[in-house]
């Protein structure tokens, strides 16, 4: 195996809605930020890889008139997931593994606002017999917490302690959306929204974007002073019919988390891709990480939770706390698909 | 288990499935219909806004790479060769070059246009990108690479911040323009030459 690592990440400040920029015009900054913070151009990248999905933009092939943002001409090694840029980002690291090249652009961005996000996802279930009845995300995931709850497993004051929580960490960080300190209690008086999911258990619906630089070896070390090294990425799919899967675990994350080697070292800080609260609780038991005290530090995707991004936002959050010295290990997970069906897990590490 | 149901395929036969009373004669289904509508808030984004805008006011805006100096209309707001925002706005001629067109024969859903028409990407004078319109004011066989055309607009107080204010491109009438650049083409011009239906030569006789 190549040691590849995260050298550079950047994303655009989550909003509710970006309205007077298209895709391209919101993702140029971010993807010029992240060659310019580590010296590099498109010149200097070997593949590039993104994540979008057509369906959030409302327009067929928009992911090419994006690739415009990074200047595809001459013609460039490109490649593109219809999914989120973390799994983009493990494209690309099965790319450098290969040994052609040595660095990698990967990007993610996603205008959720555009259309009625909840009911553009059921697009994503099973076409005969589940996506013509219309079950929306917040629908699906409250089934999933219901059964969680039911297991005895989780509480709704338990769960309002994890938006409380997320909430109060995204206070320090300049790129959330959602940002408040309030007790858990009080958030228990609120009406629910989608029984028994109240509105602090779910994401915001989210405009934004993600990039991060990969590079292998020497590639890596030349410029940055600490790469946050890749050590292990795995992911991992569940059957797409939700009555196949036990909803209050997640075979795929826990399998993934053993492949990448999650518990085969100290973790100094986790970014779980958790969209809903109860998502958090089981992800932590697929991961081992049920009393850990330093899961998402960014707020998470309970702060911003823009679509195709939030995932490899939590790679770069991982992996920028791993360049600047706070950790020396860290898990970033990322997930795609209705009640947590696929799951990606990468533990990334720092050299002393 | 009986032996044919641990192994249905090894005749050929399917495997048998023993529907309940109720469902027996029942119809097999062979197709689902399963509507779906997705309505969309689009944003155009900052460069193509200022470029409708000039449109309703019956000026054809382009938009000039910083870097390059190539201008793109319709503007995206992204220069595809330098990853950089094109900011410089352009002004350009309502006159161009037909750099490619097919002939529609078939009707689509949606479309009032009479059969056949021609749609044609369209090189203004200035730009470096060409946009896709209508020509019309031609028969549909005499259209060609390389033929000048130039915007017919809808009269003034119809104009609106959509490319439908063009209602479609004209022949000018001038000589065929046989070198017109064809974009993203680097290596020359030979298309231009298919004018007349005469084979292109490769001006560096590299062919």
């Amino acid at each position: 195996m190549r040691d590849v690592a995260v050298i550079s990440f950047a994303q655009a400040k989550n909003q509710r809605r970006v309205a007077d920029l298209n895709e391209v015009e919101m993702l140029m900054p971010v993807t010029g930020q992240v060659l310019d913070q580590v010296g590099m151009t498109i010149d200097d990248i070997g593949f590039t890889c993104s994540g979008s999905s057509d369906y959030l933009a409302g327009v067929g092939f928009s992911f090419v008139s994006t690739l415009d943002g990074v200047g595809p001409w001459p013609p460039i090694q490109e490649s593109h997931v219809e999914m989120d840029g973390a799994f983009a980002l493990y494209e690309a690291w099965v790319k450098i593994q290969l040994g052609e090249i040595d660095t990698a652009l990967v990007y993610c961005y996603s205008k959720s606002s555009p259309g009625d996000l909840p009911m553009v996802l059921t697009r994503q279930l099973d076409p005969y017999t589940v996506a013509p009845l219309w079950p929306d995300t917040v629908s699906l995931a409250a089934l999933q917490a219901r059964a969680l709850i039911d297991a005895g497993r989780t509480t709704e004051p338990e769960m309002a302690e994890v938006a409380a929580r997320s909430r109060r960490s995204a206070l320090d960080n300049p790129n959330a959306q959602l940002a408040w300190d309030r007790p858990a209690g009080d958030l228990l008086t609120e009406d629910y929204h989608v029984a028994p999911l109240r509105k602090h258990d779910c994401a915001p619906i989210t405009d934004g974007a993600a990039a991060v630089v990969l590079a292998a070896g020497d590639a890596a070390r030349r410029r940055v002073e600490r790469p946050a090294w890749i050590r292990g990425i795995d992911h991992r799919i569940e059957p797409m019919a939700l009555g196949l899967r036990d909803l209050t675990v997640s075979a795929s994350t826990r399998l993934a988390g053993e492949k990448a080697g999650v518990a085969d070292g100290p973790v100094d800080v986790a970014e779980l891709h958790a969209p809903f609260t109860h998502q958090e609780l089981i992800l932590r038991e697929a991961l081992g990480l049920v009393d850990h005290q330093n899961v998402n530090p960014s707020g998470g995707a309970l702060s911003a939770n823009p679509m195709l991004a939030a995932g490899l936002i939590r790679i770069g959050e991982v992996a920028t706390r791993i360049s600047s010295g706070e950790a020396d290990r860290g898990v970033a997970h990322a997930t795609s698909g209705p009640c947590l069906q696929q799951n990606l897990v990468c533990v990334l590490e720092g050299e002393s | 288990m009986t032996a044919a149901a641990s192994t249905p395929h090894s005749e050929g036969a399917p495997l048998a499935i023993t529907l309940p009373a109720s469902l027996q004669g029942v119809e097999l289904v062979r197709s689902v219909r399963t509507p779906a509508q997705l309505d969309y808030q689009f944003t155009a984004g900052a460069a193509t806004s200022r470029f409708l805008r000039g449109i309703a006011q019956k000026k054809i805006l382009g938009e000039r790479c910083p870097v390059c100096g190539k201008v793109y209309v319709p503007p995206r707001g992204a220069c595809p060769r330098d990853g950089v925002p094109t900011s410089e706005q352009v002004e350009l001629p309502h006159v161009g070059t037909v750099t490619s067109f097919c002939v529609v024969n078939v009707a689509f859903y949606g479309s009032s246009m009479e059969l056949p028409y021609t749609s044609a990407n369209i090189l203004l004078d200035g730009s470096h990108l060409s946009l896709m319109h209508l020509i019309q004011e031609i028969p549909a066989d005499q259209v060609r690479i390389g033929m000048r055309v130039e915007a017919v607009w809808v009269p003034d107080d119809e104009l609106k911040p959509t490319l439908e204010s063009i209602k479609w491109f004209r022949p000018t009438g001038e000589p065929d323009d046989v070198n017109v650049d064809i974009p993203g083409e680097d290596h020359g011009t030979g298309l231009g030459s298919w004018v007349g239906g005469v084979a292109p030569i490769d001006p560096r006789g590299t062919h």
